[in-house]
């Protein structure tokens, strides 16, 4: 109820504010949707939402599985986390930008280029919130499951991974925000389909409605996503949590 | 199958770069069906002995030969349980392989049976420790190790469990070592009761019970606590006149 009100008010704001500056730079909200319908008639919205999306879904994957992965070890092990952290560090400062365009000259304009430009600039994020929560870990339990002679996959599944799933959870949620950012540049720049090539035609037609109502789909389908699928696995790995008021 | 336990030594640094010794040599062996009590000062290193004893500690000098593949049956100090584990599945995961009778009975005997679903949050300490006792009877061990187990419940419960542990050792040919700060646990419970110097700990003497457990009535019970009550102070009077 309240999320309608409050996205109600949002509408509300955007048409008072078309009023005021007028059809090209701010096209009001009738005039998106009528782009928006027309668009999806063809087929074309779709399709561009269908490229950028598996593209997310790919780079995400990649990027949480390998970052998970290496954060996890950068936690346990001394060695690797000496080893590991000038990357880090130069990863996690690097602009998207940089690994973008290097990753479309040096692998060309393809898919896997774009795909791992997009996960190598997740990946990071990824680590340092999995080795925190390595680091975290609470050397007791580990304790008890040497004690009781559990096997190292039943250890990791029922001791340790409860451990890491809100850090899991928080690597998914800031580094999904990040992939839907940076992917539409990737697009922009390199590829022939996706919401973000629409968006590069869009501004260089000057084509505001039509640069609306690709974007405005594109952060609908986040929301869906987000309150269908990284919530309800927030929720599911805190249960146990007594809740707060 | 016997327990061997022969250390020679341990030593601890701190963060400021000081050495501390925590052990000093201690050596005993416990065999099948005994029941060994470490009694002590707190922060004796009681549970750095258990620790080493359990093979998580392996920065020390000298021995521990535990019998090969034995099967450990702990209670901690603090329950450590699975906060998002379920009371039956935290059992459950530290022993696959028991069935669902033994189960049953086992969380009857401990009172458990309501709380089965609870989440260890959702418990009283009281609880937690007796799903702590009920995790190691579960896994039916060759050795149990009970690092204080009957702290901070009430009398009568203490009481019971305590017969329970007693039921579980007789029942099975287990070692057991158990650590206490109560005299009364350690002569009910305990075949042979290791006395323990303050930090670095040593063995300040080994005081064996020679009636059996079961036939400990409260008589015998009352007479062996006011031997050793009379023996420490002995010992101590002894110590202040050297």
């Amino acid at each position: 109820m309240l999320r309608l009100l409050s996205f109600a008010l949002f509408l509300a704001i955007w048409w008072i504010a078309a009023l005021f500056v007028g059809g090209v730079k701010l096209p009001s909200p009738p005039a998106v949707l009528q782009v928006m319908m027309a668009e999806a008639a063809s087929g074309a919205l779709f399709l561009h939402l269908g490229a950028t999306l598996a593209r997310v879904v790919l780079a995400f994957v990649l990027a949480m599985s390998l970052g998970s992965a290496i954060g996890y070890l950068m936690g346990r092990v001394k060695l690797a986390d000496r080893l590991g952290d000038p990357w880090l560090i130069l990863l996690l400062n690097l602009p998207a930008l940089v690994v973008i365009v290097l990753a479309y000259i040096w692998a060309g304009l393809t898919e896997a280029a774009a795909i791992a430009a997009i996960a190598i600039n997740k990946l990071p994020t990824a680590v340092v919130t999995l080795r925190e929560g390595t680091r975290a870990l609470d050397r007791s339990l580990d304790e008890m499951a040497a004690v009781f002679a559990m096997s190292r996959w039943r250890a990791f599944r029922h001791v340790v991974l409860p451990q890491l799933a809100p850090y899991i959870a928080a690597a998914a949620r800031s580094g999904l925000s990040l992939v839907w950012k940076i992917v539409l540049v990737a697009e922009l720049l390199g590829r022939p389909n996706g919401v973000g090539f629409e968006i590069g035609v869009a501004f260089q037609l000057f084509d505001t409605p039509r640069l609306l109502a690709y974007s405005l789909t594109f952060a609908a389908v986040v929301l869906v996503i987000e309150t269908l699928l990284v919530q309800p696995f927030e929720a599911r790995s805190t249960r146990w949590r007594p809740r707060a008021a | 199958m016997r327990l061997e336990v022969d250390i020679t030594g341990k030593t601890f640094r701190s963060a400021a770069g000081e050495t501390h010794e925590v052990l000093a040599p201690v050596r005993f062996s416990l065999g099948v069906g005994e029941v060994g009590v470490l009694v002590g000062p707190s922060g004796c290193g009681k549970s750095t002995m258990l620790r080493i004893i359990l093979g998580l500690d392996r920065d020390f000098q000298g021995d521990v030969t535990r019998p090969p593949n034995a099967r450990i049956g702990m209670v901690f100090q603090e329950p450590r349980l699975l906060p998002w584990r379920s009371v039956e599945q935290n059992v459950r995961l530290a022993a696959p392989e028991i069935d669902e009778a033994k189960l049953t009975e086992l969380f009857r005997i401990l009172e458990l049976d309501a709380h089965r679903s609870h989440f260890p949050g959702e418990l009283s300490l009281g609880l937690a420790r007796r799903v702590a006792l009920a995790r190691a009877f579960a896994v039916e061990p060759d050795l149990l190790v009970l690092d204080e187990p009957l702290a901070s419940l009430d009398d009568a419960l203490a009481g019971r469990l305590r017969e329970e542990i007693a039921t579980l050792v007789a029942s099975r040919p287990v070692m057991t070592l158990l650590v206490t700060h109560s005299l009364d646990d350690a002569v009910r419970l305990g075949d042979r009761l290791f006395f323990l110097s303050p930090r670095p700990a040593r063995i300040l003497a080994e005081v064996p019970i020679a009636i059996p457990r079961a036939a400990r009535g409260e008589a015998e019970i009352a007479a062996i606590k006011a031997g050793l009550v009379r023996r420490t102070q002995g010992e101590r009077a002894g110590r202040d006149v050297s």
